[in-house]
C-alpha cells in the first residue's frame, strides 16, 4: 500500500487550525496557508475536517494533467508539487480539475498555490509542518504500519468515488472501523443528472 | 567544514542554542536555514499551562523571526495556533519601547525617560502612602510572569511598598482548585503528570474545553483512548472533545457539585467504594457519605437538567475502571462554590481509590502559563514564598530572616484582586501598580472595574503592549517579552521548565526585574533588591522555598536544561523531582491522610427570574489567550477568530449571524448569533477575550467564592432578545496603540536565498 504519507483522521480534529497556522509558517509557502479547514455539519455539531492536497495517484494528479503550461510536477515519490512559478500562467484549470477543491489561485500574482507535502521537509525525512504540530494527531505523517502501531485496528481508505469515477490518492483518510466502505464517497452525493433521479 | 554533529536524544531538551540541522537531523549544508546562519533557541510557549517546548528561530542579526516545533516530552513537537504565532509578538510594531507618562487622565500619554517615569512613580507612591497609609497603595501581579518575577512581586509589595495589598491575576485562574487541593491534600498542585493520562482506563474531564484551551493535551487523551480508555466529559456545551466522548453530560452551568455528589451517591449505593483505601488513607468519610445520602440521581437530574441515568453511567464507568483519572479546569472552578466543586471531584477520586497511582489520580489544568508557579512564591495575598501562610508566625519569621527585615515590618494578608477593585471604588486603595495583567477585560462586571480604576489617584502598569488597562494608567513601563529574558515557569503538572533568552530586548525596553529593582532602590531598600538578573532571583527563591511543601531547592537552571523540566517538590540537587503525588496514599497533611470534605450544593449567586431565565456562561477560543492583549494583535489569530459571538440553541428561532442582545443584571450587549445544537437550550455562551462593547465580562457577575475569592464567571442569569438591526452589533475595537501590521507580520521575513529549489516559490516571493 502507500508509503510514508499523511493520514487524515477527522474524528480527532478539534478545529484548532494549528495546521493552518503551521502551514503558513513552513518555508514552502511564505506566509500563505495551503490547508482548508471545513465544518461539514455546521449548526449541528462542532465537527471539523482539515483538507490537504490528496496527492492523487490514479488518475495521476488531475490538476497536473490539465495544466496547459506543464507547470505542475509530480515527483517520482508521488508528491504533486505546486505549480512552478516560472511556468504557471494562473489559468485556474487546476482549480477546476481538482476533485477535492485544493489548489487556489492568487489572483493578484496570477499564480497557483497548493500543498506540496512540505517537500522541503519531507525530502529530508521530517514530517510536514501541519502533521508535525497537529495537537490531536488528526493529521498523522508516517506509514500505515506506524499509524496502526500507535492506533491499533485503525481503518484507512485511499480511494474516493465521485459518481462513477474512482480516484486513488497518496494521502489517506482514517475511516470509522464499523463503517468501512471502499472507496469512500467524495464530494456531494449525486442525486440528479439533467433532472433525472439517478439513484433509482 | 565542521564534522557532523553527534546524534542527539530528541526527548531531552538540549541546552543552549543550536543550529537548525542539529535539531532536525537534516544533513549539513542541505538546509537553507543553516546556509542563512539561522539558529534555534530552545524555550517554551508563553501562553497556557501546558508549556509546550518550542524553538524560536533567530536570524543572523539576532532577531526572532519564526518558530520550529521542538521534541520536548511535554508536547512532542505538537503546537497549537497560539504557540505557532506567539513569536510574532517579539518584534511586533505595537511593542512599547519607551515609558509612557501623563500627570492626569485628561492628558494624552507622552514618551518619557526612564528616570522621569521611575521618579514620578516613586513620588506618587510616597505621596499617597504619607497621606493615607502604606495600605492605600496596591500591587497586582500576573501569572504569565516567570516564577522569579512573581517571587519578586511578592517581595517588592511587602518589603518595598510595605503594603498588605498584593495579589495577582492567577486569582482568576485556578485558585479554587488550589484551595480544594490544600484542604484535601495539604498541597496545592495537580497530582499526576500528563503522561499518566496515557495509562488511564477512564478519563473524566469536567468543565474543560480541552480542545480549544489546551489543544496539545488532547494527544494524551487520544493516546489513552487508543488503548481503550473511556472518556467522560462534563460540560454544558458539546465541545470538540465532548463530541467524541463515550458519555457527555451537558449539565446546566453551576450545578457541578450536585452532579458529583449524586455520582458519589451511586458509587456508594452500588458498592463500588474502595473501602480499603478509604479506611487506610482518609478522614471525613462518614460526613461525606452522609452528605450525599439524599443526593440521588433523580435529585441531581432535576437540579442539573440531565437524564438521571447519566449519573449512573458516569458512576459505573469511573468507579468500575481499573485506573480512572479526573481532570478539570475553569468550568467547575469559576463559581461561587468553585472550591466545593473541586472537592466533590476529589471525593469521587478518593472514594474509588483512584489516587497516587500510574493512570489514576486527579489534576487541574492551569489556564495561564505560570498559573501554578505564579502563586507558589508569594504573589498571592495570603501566601509567602514556598507556599507559606502569611498568617503563620513561624512562616513569617522564616521569610523575614531570608529577606532581612523585622517581623513587625511584614504586612498581614491583604484582599483578593476583585476585592481590591471594590476597595479602589471606596478609595481605600488610591494608588496601584499592575504588572502584566489586564483587568479591564479579564475581571467580571466591567462597569465596577472601570469605576474602581478611574477612582485611583495614581495607576502604573508594566506591559509590552498597551493593554486596555494600561491605557487607563498614568505611567506605563515597557517591559520584555518572554523571549528576551530567562526564567522558569511551572506548568499544569507542576513541572518547572526553563525559558531561554532568544534575543536582546528592543532599545528602551527593560526587564520587569530591573524596573522593580529600580523602584525599590528609590524607595530606600536598594540593599534588598540588588539582582543582576533572573538567575540571582531564582537562587534566592530556591533558598526561600527550601524545606516547604513547594520545595524548589534542588532545581537549578543547569538541571532544567539537562532534564527538560523537574516537578516540585525537589528538596536536593540530586533529587529527581516528584511528578506523581500521593503514592501509597500519603498526602502532605501532617497525618498523611486525605481530608475528605462534605459539600452541599447551592444555586449560583445570580438568581433566575422571569426577566433573566437563562444561563450565560463564558469561555475561551483556541485562537486567543485570556484578555487577548497579546493575541488580538497577531494577524493570523485575528483572522481565525476576529470577534466574539453568542452561541444559542436553534430552539430560540435565531439564524446564524442574527443580532442577539444578551441582557444580564449588569448590562446588555449585542453579539452575532452562532446557532448550534451543541449548547443547551437554556444556556448561552460568549467567549471573553474582547473589551467593551464586545466584552462578555461587561455582563458577568462579580460574586466570589468565599474561600478562594474566584469570581463566578461561568454562570449568571440572563435573557436573550432579538436586536433590531445588524448594525447594532459592534465591531471589537482595535487594541490600544495598535498599528496596522506590515505585510510581513503574517508572511515573516524571507530568509530564503534567491536560488531556492523548485517547490518553494510562491506569489509571496515573486
Amino acid at each position: 500500500m502507500m508509503g510514508r504519507t499523511i493520514f487524515i483522521d477527522p474524528g480527532r480534529c478539534i478545529g484548532c487550525q494549528a495546521c493552518v497556522s503551521a502551514c503558513r509558517e513552513c518555508d514552502s509557502h511564505r506566509g500563505k496557508s495551503m490547508i482548508h479547514l471545513d465544518y461539514p455539519d455546521e449548526g449541528h455539531s462542532v465537527a471539523s475536517l482539515p483538507t490537504v492536497c490528496m496527492h492523487c495517484e490514479d488518475p495521476v494528479a488531475p490538476c497536473a494533467e490539465v495544466c496547459p503550461a506543464d507547470a505542475i510536477l509530480v515527483t517520482a515519490d508521488g508528491v504533486v508539487q505546486q505549480a512552478d512559478t516560472t511556468r504557471c500562467i494562473g489559468c485556474a484549470n487546476c482549480v477546476n480539475a481538482c476533485p477535492f477543491g485544493v489548489p487556489k489561485i492568487d489572483l493578484q500574482a496570477k499564480l497557483q498555490l497548493k500543498c506540496n507535502l512540505c517537500y522541503d521537509r519531507t525530502a529530508y525525512g521530517l514530517a510536514p509542518m501541519c502533521a508535525t504540530v497537529c495537537p490531536t494527531g488528526a493529521l498523522f505523517y508516517g506509514t500505515v504500519e506506524e499509524l496502526r502501531a500507535e492506533r491499533p485496528g485503525v481503518q484507512v481508505a485511499d480511494s474516493f468515488t465521485f459518481g462513477d469515477v474512482v480516484v486513488s490518492t497518496g494521502v489517506a483518510m482514517v475511516v470509522p472501523a464499523d463503517k468501512v466502505q471502499w472507496p469512500v464517497p467524495g464530494g456531494l452525493p449525486i442525486v440528479e443528472v439533467n433532472g433525472k433521479d439517478v439513484t433509482r | 567544514m565542521s564534522s557532523a554533529p553527534p546524534p542527539l536524544d530528541p526527548s531531552i531538551a538540549p541546552p543552549g542554542t543550536r543550529t537548525f540541522r542539529d535539531a532536525g537531523g537534516i544533513p549539513a549544508d542541505q538546509w537553507h536555514a543553516d546556509q542563512n546562519g539561522e539558529t534555534l533557541v530552545p524555550t517554551h510557549c508563553c501562553f497556557c499551562g501546558v508549556q509546550c517546548g518550542m524553538y524560536l528561530r533567530v536570524d543572523r542579526a539576532g532577531k526572532v523571526f519564526g518558530v520550529e516545533p521542538r521534541n520536548h516530552d511535554i508536547n512532542r513537537m505538537r503546537l497549537c495556533p497560539k504557540g505557532i504565532n506567539a513569536y510574532q509578538q517579539v518584534n511586533h510594531p505595537d511593542r512599547l519601547t519607551a515609558p509612557l507618562l501623563r500627570r492626569s487622565r485628561d492628558e494624552p500619554f507622552r514618551e518619557a525617560s526612564w528616570e522621569e517615569a521611575l521618579d514620578f512613580t516613586v513620588a506618587e507612591i510616597r505621596r499617597i502612602q504619607a497621606a493615607h497609609g502604606n495600605d492605600a497603595f496596591g500591587l497586582l501581579g500576573g501569572a504569565s510572569l516567570f516564577s522569579e518575577k512573581t517571587y519578586l512581586v511578592g517581595k517588592f509589595g511587602r518589603v518595598a511598598l510595605k503594603t498588605r495589598h498584593v495579589d495577582y491575576n492567577g486569582r482568576l485562574c485556578m485558585v479554587s482548585a488550589a484551595g480544594a487541593n490544600k484542604l484535601a491534600f495539604g498541597i496545592d498542585r495537580a497530582g499526576n503528570p500528563f503522561s499518566d493520562i496515557l495509562l488511564s482506563d477512564c478519563l473524566l474531564i469536567a468543565g474543560s474545553n480541552v480542545g480549544e484551551c489546551f489543544p496539545v493535551m488532547t494527544q494524551y487523551l487520544w493516546g489513552a483512548r487508543d488503548r481503550g480508555a473511556s472518556l467522560i466529559v462534563i460540560d454544558p456545551r458539546e465541545t470538540a472533545i465532548a463530541r467524541t466522548a463515550d458519555i457527555h453530560v451537558a449539565l446546566k452551568p453551576g450545578t457541578d457539585a450536585a452532579f458529583f455528589n449524586a455520582v458519589l451517591n451511586v458509587v456508594i449505593q452500588e458498592n463500588l467504594v474502595d473501602k480499603e483505601f478509604v479506611a487506610a488513607h482518609t478522614t471525613g468519610w462518614d460526613e461525606v457519605r452522609a452528605s450525599v445520602a439524599d443526593c440521588t440521581p433523580e435529585v441531581a437530574a432535576d437540579i442539573c437538567g440531565i437524564p438521571a441515568h447519566q449519573v449512573v453511567q458516569v458512576a459505573r464507568a469511573f468507579a468500575g475502571a481499573d485506573r480512572a483519572m479526573a481532570w478539570h479546569a475553569r468550568g467547575i472552578e469559576h463559581h461561587s462554590q468553585g472550591v466545593e466543586n473541586c472537592l466533590t471531584v476529589i471525593n469521587l477520586c478518593t472514594a474509588t481509590g483512584n489516587l497516587g497511582k500510574p493512570g489514576a489520580g486527579y489534576g487541574t489544568i492551569t489556564g495561564q502559563g505560570n498559573g501554578q508557579g505564579g502563586r507558589e512564591h508569594g504573589q498571592k495575598s495570603d501566601l509567602l514564598p514556598g507556599g507559606r501562610s502569611i498568617a503563620n508566625p513561624e512562616h513569617r519569621r522564616q521569610i523575614c530572616e531570608i529577606w532581612g527585615i523585622e517581623e513587625t515590618e511584614l504586612p498581614p494578608a491583604g484582599t483578593s484582586m476583585m476585592e481590591m477593585v471594590w476597595q479602589m471604588q471606596r478609595q481605600e486603595i488610591r494608588g496601584l501598580i499592575g504588572i502584566c495583567n489586564n483587568p479591564f477585560v479579564s475581571l467580571p462586571n466591567y462597569a465596577t472595574v472601570k469605576s474602581g480604576y478611574d477612582t485611583l489617584e495614581f495607576h502604573a502598569q508594566f506591559d509590552f503592549f498597551l493593554s486596555e488597562t494600561a491605557a487607563n494608567a498614568h505611567v506605563v513601563f515597557p517591559v520584555t517579552t518572554w523571549a528576551e529574558d530567562e526564567g522558569v515557569m511551572a506548568n499544569a503538572e507542576a513541572r518547572v521548565v526553563k525559558h531561554n533568552k532568544a534575543q536582546e530586548p528592543p532599545a528602551g525596553v527593560r526587564t520587569d526585574t530591573w524596573v522593580m529593582c529600580q523602584l525599590a532602590q528609590r524607595l530606600g531598600v536598594a540593599d534588598k533588591f540588588s539582582y543582576a538578573g533572573s538567575r540571582e532571583v531564582f537562587d534566592e527563591l530556591r533558598i526561600a522555598s527550601a524545606g516547604t511543601v513547594n520545595d524548589y531547592y534542588g532545581i537549578t537552571y543547569e538541571r532544567l536544561e539537562e532534564t527538560g523540566g523537574i516537578a516540585w517538590p525537589c528538596p536536593s540537587t540530586d533529587h529527581p523531582g516528584t511528578p506523581r503525588l500521593f503514592e501509597g496514599g500519603r498526602t502532605a497533611h501532617p497525618d498523611g491522610k486525605i481530608h475528605m470534605q462534605a459539600v452541599e450544593w447551592h444555586p449560583p449567586m445570580d438568581p433566575y427570574d422571569e426577566e433573566h431565565p437563562m444561563s450565560l456562561t463564558t469561555g475561551r477560543t483556541v485562537a486567543h489567550f485570556l484578555s487577548g492583549n497579546q493575541t488580538r494583535r497577531l494577524g493570523a489569530l485575528v483572522e481565525q477568530t476576529p470577534r466574539p459571538w453568542v452561541e444559542v440553541h436553534p430552539s430560540h428561532g435565531f439564524r446564524n449571524g442574527d443580532p442577539v442582545r444578551v441582557v444580564t443584571r449588569r448590562g446588555s450587549e449585542v453579539f452575532p448569533a452562532l446557532v448550534t445544537e451543541a449548547i443547551r437550550p437554556d444556556t448561552v455562551f460568549i467567549p471573553y477575550h474582547w473589551p467593551v462593547p464586545t466584552a462578555a465580562n461587561a455582563l458577568t457577575i462579580d460574586a466570589l467564592d468565599p474561600r478562594s475569592k474566584i469570581p463566578e464567571y461561568k454562570v449568571c442569569a440572563c435573557r436573550i432578545e432579538a436586536a433590531e438591526r445588524i448594525d447594532e452589533v459592534p465591531a471589537p475595537p482595535a487594541p490600544p496603540g495598535h498599528q496596522a501590521y506590515p505585510a510581513t507580520q503574517v508572511s515573516r521575513t524571507d530568509p530564503l536565498p534567491p536560488t531556492s529549489p523548485q517547490g518553494r516559490g510562491t506569489a509571496e516571493r515573486s
